[in-house]
């Protein structure tokens, strides 16, 4: 299911220097921001909350994931690079798990990890806030990396679609329509980080079952989706 | 022995037919598809290689249908038109990648940089490789398997003569060894020169199939025009025309030139000049005045 081959060709086209600088961007912000808040604000736990879920979960790990998930293959189907892969006798779906892990381990490294350092700036993880919302960023990169995978897969203008989804609808039209909230994989992986916490700091709109089904459902369908396209993915070639 | 085989193909996208209804067996060999840009050479070569579904027809590699067909390609060596090739590796990264995705190790990729000669620069980024060296490492990526079927498609394109030579004795010595190998060009000289086979392909259609002589014979037997100025027009027309290899010379005043007929066209070109300069006349111009690559497929398919 995983080729060591396809992962190595993988992460060195997404950590290719100019991805990476765009990849590395979000998390220095973060990092800045919550420095210069505990700075002039000092340890706030409402504050360190409002931060990671505002800024880090919110904006910051759909972004990662979007960049990771649609940079794991769009560029190769675009460039008909992915060519090389398609004409060796490997399964199409051990392509796409092998991209999807990497994908998730990159959007994990650029996104979880910045967000566990700036909760510990913020308020040194006081009632477990840093590492809620850490394992909510390890939860959801999983399924943004899905997700995004299968748009960079069936779609030349996946980044587009990526950054309207992650802005448009987590953003903006979950916190105007209730509903939308709960096709939401930030609320989902807030359900998540509200168990790890505990108390009322962290809240999501979704329970738990229900957001750890739909979290494992979206992610396992992305990827056999997107490996189903892979298998009949058609190179149109420059006629 | 490996056959591919194509049976009754189309293609269409949308309402825009790009292959119709093509039957033809590739045997061991070199086979050269042949056609003027936008002939569906590539369309087809995609379906060949299992990239894009036939709409009608099938395509088979010795009875195993080559479409959604993952195992076929350890018997199937691709080299595609596109450039994209991973740019940010060495060469000689590039073919081990390809020899591990197959499930071979370095020693086949080093083997397959030997045969393309490409070993001196493996170590450069792809990125730093002008095209004919390119096409020297996809090639080498195709051949790291030993694979029966080698598909070229639109080889030649962008190299220099040199290099075009290097790749012909390559491909030659492939057929030799009796692999089936198929390169499409629209440069009718590229497929004369190497391929023992040739299938001509125009407007989607297949137009002639044979082996060289056969369709060289359709090329040079069909009647010649030229345009020819020189500096005493009508002598030259006086001249030409009691050889039988002229069949009609009309002489263009608004021009100022003449137009020639020729029938039999390696006579004719060796006649011209030698006539010209037996009576002391300056050839200013010889040019062929129908010698476009669509004239000549025209007059194919009218054959």
């Amino acid at each position: 299911m995983y080729d060591p081959t396809v992962a190595r060709l993988t992460y060195r086209a997404l950590l290719g220097r100019r991805r990476a600088l765009i990849l590395s961007a979000l998390p220095l912000l973060l990092i800045a921001i919550s420095v210069v808040v505990r700075g002039l604000a000092g340890a706030d736990d409402q504050t360190a909350s409002d931060l990671l879920g505002g800024l880090a979960l919110a904006t910051m790990v759909p972004i990662i994931g979007v960049i990771a998930g649609t940079g794991a293959i769009g560029p190769e189907i675009d460039d008909g690079s992915v060519v090389y892969l398609l004409s060796k006798p490997l399964k199409r779906p051990t392509i796409i798990f092998t991209k999807l892990i990497v994908a998730v381990a990159v959007t994990m490294v650029f996104s979880a990890l910045p967000t566990l350092i700036a909760g510990f700036i913020l308020n040194g993880n006081g009632q477990q806030i840093a590492v809620a919302y850490t394992v909510a960023a390890l939860v959801s990169s999983i399924a943004y990396a899905a997700v995004f995978l299968l748009l960079g897969t069936v779609s030349r203008h996946a980044v587009v679609f990526g950054l309207v989804y992650a802005l448009v609808w987590e953003a903006l039209f979950g916190s105007l329509v209730p509903g939308a909230r709960t096709l939401s994989v930030q609320q989902w992986s807030l359900a998540v980080a509200h168990k790890v916490a505990g108390g009322d700091i962290v809240t999501s709109d979704v329970g738990l079952t229900t957001a750890t089904v739909l979290l494992v459902v979206v992610t396992v369908l992305a990827t056999w989706y997107a490996g189903q396209k892979l298998r009949t993915l058609t190179l149109a070639g420059e006629e | 022995m490996t056959t591919l085989s194509i049976d009754h193909v189309s293609r269409w996208f949308g309402n825009v037919v790009a292959v119709n209804d093509i039957t033809m067996t590739i045997g061991p060999g070199v086979t050269g598809l042949l056609g003027p840009n936008g002939a569906g050479k590539s369309t087809l070569i995609n379906m060949m290689g299992g990239f894009l579904a036939p709409s009608t027809g099938t395509v088979t590699l010795d009875g195993q249908p080559v479409w959604r067909n993952e195992a076929i390609y350890k018997h199937i060596g691709i080299v595609p038109e596109r450039e994209a090739m991973y740019d940010f590796l060495t060469g000689r990264e590039f073919v081990v990648a390809n020899a591990e995705l197959h499930g071979l190790g370095a020693k086949a990729a080093q083997k397959a940089l030997a045969t393309v000669e490409m070993e001196y620069a493996q170590d450069r980024k792809i990125q730093t490789y002008s095209k004919g060296m390119r096409q020297r490492v996809k090639m080498a990526s195709a051949l790291v398997h030993d694979p029966s079927l080698l598909l070229l498609d639109e080889p030649f394109n962008g190299m220099d003569p040199r290099q075009r030579m290097q790749l012909m004795d390559l491909l030659r010595r492939m057929g030799d060894e009796g692999r089936t190998v198929l390169f499409s060009s629209h440069i009718l000289e590229e497929v004369e020169q190497l391929a023992w086979h040739i299938e001509v392909v125009v407007a989607g259609r297949h137009a002639a199939s044979g082996d060289f002589r056969k369709i060289r014979r359709l090329m040079t037997d069909r009647p010649h025009r030229y345009l020819v100025r020189s500096s005493d027009d009508r002598a030259l027309a006086a001249a030409l025309i009691a050889d039988p290899s002229t069949a009609g010379i009309e002489v263009d005043l608004a021009e100022g030139a003449l137009r020639i007929q020729a029938v039999d066209f390696g006579r004719f070109t060796a006649l011209l000049p030698r006539v010209a300069r037996d009576h002391g006349i300056r050839l200013l111009t010889v040019s062929p005045s129908d010698e476009s690559l669509e004239s000549v497929f025209s007059y194919l398919v009218a054959a």
